[in-house]
């Protein structure tokens, strides 16, 4: 059952942004822009938490999912550390992430030359 | 003269058919290929937590490492940008469109130097999505933090 919330979550998510960007002028960088801070604005009372616990790897994969982990992971360090904790802690979950693309990015670049 | 008027009239009725028809469909496709995705992160997360018996928090971290592998590299062979032209949100809405768009602004700009060419130019698209998600995370976490005392 969980496969089918995740289809239908992950689908949700990328259905809205089609639909905004079809029918508005932002382009994809509004728009995932705008849904990293939604994910954000939602976990700021745990509701984001939620989602994840009933569908799982659908609520992960969306952008959303990206300012969910920001504000999650800068809230579990403030509690330890109080102020600067929410510093400290901001990229403690996508940390992992981000540094992927960033490596992945810069070895491919050395070995792939550019089409055209 | 009737064939032009039956010509004109027949570009009326795709002129009038054809963005809605477009709309529905690409909404379709965004649907069906982002929910893929998310199945097979779910998917990817059951594996690994159980091939390499690990907690959940940490099969998501390799699920998203994975993902971002799979799409900078199915970038830098060149036919991932034909997937996201057809799929559109349905590829940039999930984290695979972050890696894609670092990706393809390097492969861009690669021809311009190390420093002004992919140095400058990696985070273009991708930066406004940290910047953004950084400012919204530290609010947020501002305000539940001094009004509802921590977590």
């Amino acid at each position: 059952m969980i496969y089918l919330y995740s289809f239908l979550f992950a689908g949700f998510v990328s259905l809205v942004g089609q639909i905004i960007l079809d029918n508005t002028k932002l382009t994809a960088g509004h728009i995932t822009s705008i849904f990293v801070v939604i994910g954000a604005a939602l976990d700021s009372f745990s509701f984001y938490d939620k989602i994840i616990a009933h569908v799982g790897g659908g609520a992960l994969v969306p952008i959303t999912s990206f300012g969910h982990s920001l504000i999650h992971g800068a809230l579990a360090k403030a509690e330890e550390m109080g102020f600067i904790g929410l510093l400290t802690g901001m990229f403690e979950l996508t940390a992992s992430g981000i540094t992927a693309a960033i490596l992945f990015t810069f070895i491919l670049l050395l070995i792939f030359k550019p089409q055209n | 003269m009737g064939d032009i008027m039956e010509k004109r009239d027949y570009k009326k009725i795709v002129d009038r058919h054809k963005p809605t028809e477009n709309r529905l469909f690409n909404a379709i496709i965004a649907f069906a290929v982002g929910g893929l995705v998310g199945l097979i992160g779910q998917l990817l997360i059951e594996f690994y937590s159980s091939w390499l018996s690990i907690p959940t928090q940490d099969a998501t971290s390799f699920m998203i490492v994975t993902l971002v592998f799979v799409s900078c590299l199915f970038t830098a062979l060149g036919f991932f940008d034909k997937w996201v032209t057809f799929a559109k949100c349905g590829l940039i809405i999930p984290i695979t469109g972050f890696a894609h768009s670092m990706m393809s602004s390097g492969m861009e700009y690669r021809n311009e130097g190390p420093i002004f060419g992919v140095g400058a130019n990696l985070f273009k698209l991708a930066g406004s999505v940290i910047l953004y998600g950084i400012v919204a995370a530290w609010f947020f976490g501002m305000i539940r933090f001094v009004f509802l005392g921590g977590v």
